[in-house]
């Protein structure tokens, strides 16, 4: 996951130091903390290298130098494109779900009682968001949304090709028997 | 269409309740509206102050088993038990009494009595159990402040927000501090934000009290609220936790 634009967001706001910009982004963006600390000194250290960004004041009271990063106008420029264009819409073609789906039935197996078991999965992992976002504030609470929605469409998804399981199953034997008339 | 026939992997069990008795608990219940089997040997045992969804498409038998686990229907075969007493044994007057006192109820539409204002119908099952008309009240006003409807007490349903007159039904669901509540698609009727709202008061607010909840939804945003989901399928009750075992076996 790239975190430019993240990062060059976070350092408009605010000139700061790599540390800094770590921890207003977990607390802003990451509740779950997925990203490390070195992953974002080097998004830092590709923005300046790219002109993103650059060092405004560098201190050294004892230890290491701190380096506190400013947006350049490039840097600006560039998160505004990103900012206010469209998101590209991720087709979430359920390809695991629906690979499992056919192989299963030419295995002659029960596709019901895969997306069964399917769907407890997706209910209990919505249990756990359901309860992050019962004990969250309201910025918690729409993050935790987004990944309700998803697995809520997932579980439709499941439902709806649980009731045509038979029609796939007619459509897979005609492509299997013309496959097997050709070799 | 699922025969029967065609599943028999999944046996109508609801092990759910292992060496515990259950507050609540159907065994082999079946039940046909004359020629349709609505629910074929539906089993569910729900323990004290638990939240147990059952899920299901429309017409697949969960609200029949939910009417027949709060002693609304009779089952043909099979039993329920509630707190280890037979509902089948039981006199009609009984069985209302018992839904009246330890029971409340949630319904999708058309709960409340337009007559009749939020308060009063909050009220209503207090008064029908011949509790002196200023102490249900007091009762009511308070539960209507624990869910924010302070203020609209003297309202009608007709003059309430979907989500205000949802909050009143779960109210009067709670008046009479029971130890069952049972929703039917208790926010089927609202917009998503709304019935997302009403939720988490609800549940937050049976879950402090110790009540069991038996939450029939076709929604998995809404089953999520529960601690664990059954399914019905043309008439017959799966666990996936029974599927896993059989798969397994």
């Amino acid at each position: 996951m790239s975190l430019k634009f993240e990062l060059l967001g976070l350092i408009r706001d605010r000139a700061s130091h790599g540390y800094e910009v770590k921890t207003r982004y977990d607390e802003l963006l990451d509740p779950t903390r997925l990203v490390q600390a070195p992953q974002v000194y080097s998004t830092l250290k590709r923005l300046e290298r790219d002109g993103l960004v650059r060092v405004a004041q560098v201190d050294q009271e004892s230890g290491p130098e701190r380096r506190t990063f400013e947006i350049t106008g490039e840097g600006e420029r560039e998160l505004d494109e990103w900012l206010w264009g469209p998101v590209e819409p991720e087709p979430r073609l359920h390809t695991v779900l629906y690979t499992k789906v056919v192989l299963a039935l030419l295995a002659g197996r029960s596709v019901e009682q895969m997306l069964d078991v399917q769907r407890e999965a997706h209910l209990g992992r919505m249990r756990e968001l359901t309860g992050l976002r019962q004990s969250g504030d309201t910025a918690r609470a729409v993050l935790a949304e987004y990944a309700l929605f998803h697995l809520e469409a997932d579980l439709r998804w499941l439902e709806f090709t649980a009731a045509r399981v038979d029609d796939i199953q007619v459509e897979l034997n005609r492509h299997v028997n013309s496959a097997r008339r050709l070799s | 269409m699922t025969s029967m026939e065609a599943s028999p992997a999944f046996v109508r069990a609801d092990e759910s309740c292992p060496g515990k008795r259950g507050l609540l608990r159907a065994s082999d219940v079946t039940k046909s509206f004359g020629p349709t089997v609505a629910l074929h040997g539906g089993e569910l045992c729900v323990s004290a102050g638990e939240i147990v969804a059952v899920m299901g498409p429309s017409g697949s038998g969960k609200s029949t088993l939910l009417h027949c686990l709060a002693g609304v229907l009779l089952p043909d075969q099979g039993l329920v038990e509630y707190d280890g007493q037979r509902l089948d044994a039981m006199s009609d007057a009984e069985r209302s009494r018992l839904r009246r006192t330890d029971f409340g109820f949630v319904y999708q539409f058309g709960q409340l009595v337009p007559e009749l204002t939020a308060v009063e119908n909050t009220a209503l099952p207090l008064l029908l159990e011949r509790r002196r008309r200023r102490e249900a009240v007091a009762v009511a006003q308070a539960w209507l402040e624990t869910f924010g409807l302070a203020g609209l007490e003297k309202r009608r349903p007709g003059e309430l927000s979907g989500g205000e007159a949802q909050r009143v039904a779960v109210a009067r669901a709670l008046v009479t501090d029971p130890r069952v509540i049972f929703a039917d698609e208790p926010t089927g009727s609202l917009d998503s934000a709304a019935g997302v709202a009403v939720l988490d008061e609800f549940t937050g607010a049976v879950r402090s009290r110790g009540v069991a909840v038996v939450l029939v939804t076709h929604d998995a945003r809404v089953a999520a609220y529960a601690e664990r989901t059954v399914l019905v399928r043309d008439g017959m009750v799966t666990s996936p936790d029974t599927a896993r075992t059989v798969r397994a076996s």
